[in-house]
């Protein structure tokens, strides 16, 4: 292989890195920002400190993919450019994080299918052969186990419940179920990447999930649609229409005194 | 001895026993009144730490940068942490959760009526990690040696959690005045707005303040409402010169014989309005807390009623074997 | 108000290996599972803890403090369980 060869081997390996690390870090944010929302707002005050506690995690997961990012880019963009001054079609986030939290149910149900997804994902990404993003990702299974635990434990309450509570989460199961293949989709950039050993290939987490699914949805009382029909677009930064005010909201302060320290 | 003549007894050597820096505890027995007082300071207390996420909260998704997300998310959980800490210890006196956040539903309880005004800009989350947790801390530290052993106990694990609210508030009007001159004039801003509401939380005047004596005596209360407020200017001013900002009292200045700062009236009109539910956020702050428990209700009915159906099950599988 | 409250727990930390555990507060549950969760969440953000029992409150069952002279004065006279109450000599090493 020629100098050059290597060297351009290098930077498409470097390039995707940076991508896969954004839509890691989009993912983390997204979440984190939802959840914020629930903070004051919850069922039970024990509840405002539970959201609390998962999206400080992912806060934090947010910061060091960002970083790493801004440090594989080599263009000077910290954390902080990476959150707030990217535009939407830009932003590399599953749409099932991005959708509003909607009532209780929904968001606790959609919480449960991330962290069954995000789960397997970062306990591979802990044998990457990137260390940093090993390193990151070894964080981060600890945090994202204990999520998955604490929403599978609602979903089964809920589930269980009352008839309110389960025809709740019946519902929510049909809203989000259409956002749940955009999941194990790979395109060209996690496909090389898994390849590499650097990332893992999203269609193997798929096993992991629905065992995961299939045990907490028997104790909760509830069956999967049959239905695989899904919608998809966010690792391409084809969002849905709730994105934008998303964004929005989060990005107001440094979009509107560009440059300054806070 | 009568009945009344036996309770007398008992209130005056329960009333000795704490002027002498003893403490109650629970099941103890303490004057009714002794016990309303305190579920009324200690439920008005924890109200206020529960209604005080809301003005904070209001800025938790659009916080400026990442890292001042992850602070405020701490800070805003360690109220609501706060909250349950000292709900707890008011349902030692005998009144449950449920009842004494009804109480606040119904509009019968109190909160902090600081919390009755919005926050417009991000300055005022730092206004309000500055001046309002630093008037907390003034009136929460003497607390820690309250005479009721689990309020006391309550309050040194908060002012041990709360010392980096203040900080980080400070921290916050630190970097706006280092910054850009609209920054700084949303600095002054938020001091302009929150100064007085802040000098106004230690309470009326001690002329005007009718629950203080019993409470002193009891050892609820050490130090009176005016005491606090002198030491709170005698802070505060120092720490806006070193961010180079003013103080929205002409009458502010020196006193050289009293070794104090000597400073204006509050507007009391304006507090007792307040205190009345005539601020601006009064009504906003409380519809949002009872729908926030209305609309989950039925998120809380579903988990009992599953816990219920689990040991049912356990139950009937413990008969069966 | 909900129709039935969430049963009161007593929650109790080991905040570091050879200490015991402390009672260090309250909080309302559904189940002793979520009673765990919630403590950790609302007892532990610090790190303070390394284990944490939850035991309902009504299974507590607590001496009353009527009985605090009986129950405790009895104990108040025997000194000699004290090793204070013994007197020996300065130079006696290794008592």
């Amino acid at each position: 292989m020629k100098d050059s060869d290597k060297k351009q081997g290098k930077s498409v390996v470097n390039d995707d890195v940076l991508t896969y690390c954004l839509r890691l870090g989009d993912n983390a944010m997204v979440t984190s920002q939802r959840l914020s929302e629930w903070v004051r707002n919850s069922p039970t005050i024990e509840l405002d400190i539970a959201f609390a506690n998962i999206a400080l995690d992912h806060v934090g997961q947010a910061r060091m993919l960002y970083s790493y990012a801004g440090e594989l880019e080599g263009k000077g963009r910290d954390e902080d450019s990476m959150a707030f001054l990217r535009d939407e079609r830009e932003f590399g986030n599953v749409l099932l994080a991005e959708l509003p939290n909607g009532d209780f149910a929904k968001s606790v149900l959609r919480l449960f299918f991330y962290s069954a997804w995000v789960l397997p994902l970062y306990e591979g990404l802990n044998q990457s052969n990137d260390e940093r993003l090993a390193a990151i990702a070894g964080k981060a299974v600890l945090e994202v186990r204990y999520q998955l635990k604490h929403s599978a434990e609602w979903v089964v309450r809920l589930g269980d419940g009352t008839e309110e509570s389960h025809k709740r989460i019946s519902d929510a199961l049909i809203e989000l179920w259409q956002f749940v293949g955009e999941l194990f989709e790979a395109d060209e950039v996690e496909n090389r990447l898994a390849d590499a050993g650097i990332g893992v290939d999203p269609t193997s987490l798929k096993g992991a999930w629905d065992n995961t699914i299939n045990d907490v949805f028997a104790r909760a009382n509830l069956t999967r649609p049959d239905d695989d029909w899904h919608l998809t677009g966010g690792r391409s930064g084809q969002h849905t229409e709730h994105m934008g005010y998303l964004l929005a909201e989060m990005q107001v302060l440094q979009r509107t005194y560009p440059g300054c320290e806070w | 001895m009568t009945d009344e003549a036996r309770i007398a007894e008992l209130e005056k050597q329960f009333d000795d026993y704490v002027e002498a820096d003893n403490k109650a505890e629970p099941k103890d027995w303490m004057p009714e009144k002794y016990r309303k007082t305190l579920i009324r300071q200690i439920s008005q207390h924890a109200h206020s730490e529960i209604i005080g996420m809301q003005p904070e909260g209001n800025w938790l998704t659009r916080a400026p940068s990442l890292k001042r997300k992850a602070i405020l998310l701490a800070k805003v959980q360690d109220e609501a942490g706060h909250g349950l800490y000292l709900y707890s210890a008011a349902e030692t006196l005998g009144r449950s959760r449920d009842q004494l956040e009804d109480d606040l539903h119904q509009g019968k309880a109190k909160y902090s009526s600081i919390f009755n005004y919005p926050t417009l800009t991000w300055a005022d989350v730092g206004a309000i990690g500055w001046l309002v947790d630093s008037a907390a801390i003034l009136n929460q530290i003497p607390l820690c040696r309250c005479s009721y052993g689990p309020y006391a106990r309550a309050m040194i694990r908060i002012c041990k959690e709360e010392s980096f609210h203040q900080r980080q508030g400070y921290e916050i009007m630190l970097v706006l005045n280092r910054g850009t001159d609209a920054q700084k004039q949303m600095a002054q801003d938020a001091l302009n707005r929150w100064w007085w509401p802040s000098v106004q939380m230690f309470g009326p005047p001690d002329e005007a303040s009718p629950n203080s004596s019993h409470t002193m005596k009891w050892r609820i209360k050490r130090f009176s409402n005016d005491e606090l407020r002198q030491r709170f200017i005698d802070q505060a001013v120092p720490q806006a010169d070193v961010l180079g900002l003013k103080i929205p009292d002409p009458d502010l200045k020196w006193n050289d014989d009293r070794q104090a700062y000597d400073f204006g009236a509050p507007d009391w009109d304006e507090f007792f309005a307040v205190v009345k539910g005539k601020g601006p956020m009064n009504k906003a702050r409380l519809d949002h807390k009872v729908r926030v428990w209305d609309d989950g209700g039925w998120a809380r009915e579903a988990a009992m009623a599953h816990a219920e159906k689990e040991s049912a099950r356990r139950a009937s599988q413990k008969s069966a074997a | 108000m909900t129709a039935k409250e969430w049963p009161l727990y007593e929650v109790f930390i080991r905040s570091g290996q050879g200490l015991a555990h402390r009672h260090v507060g309250s909080l309302h549950a559904a189940d002793a599972t979520m009673a765990l969760e919630n403590a950790r969440d609302v007892y532990t953000r610090r790190n303070e803890g390394l284990s944490i029992w939850v035991v309902p409150s009504k299974d507590v069952t607590a001496s009353a403090p009527e009985e605090k002279g009986e129950m405790f004065t009895p104990a108040d006279d025997k000194i000699y369980r004290h090793p204070t109450f013994y007197n020996l000599p300065d130079d006696v090493k290794g008592l």
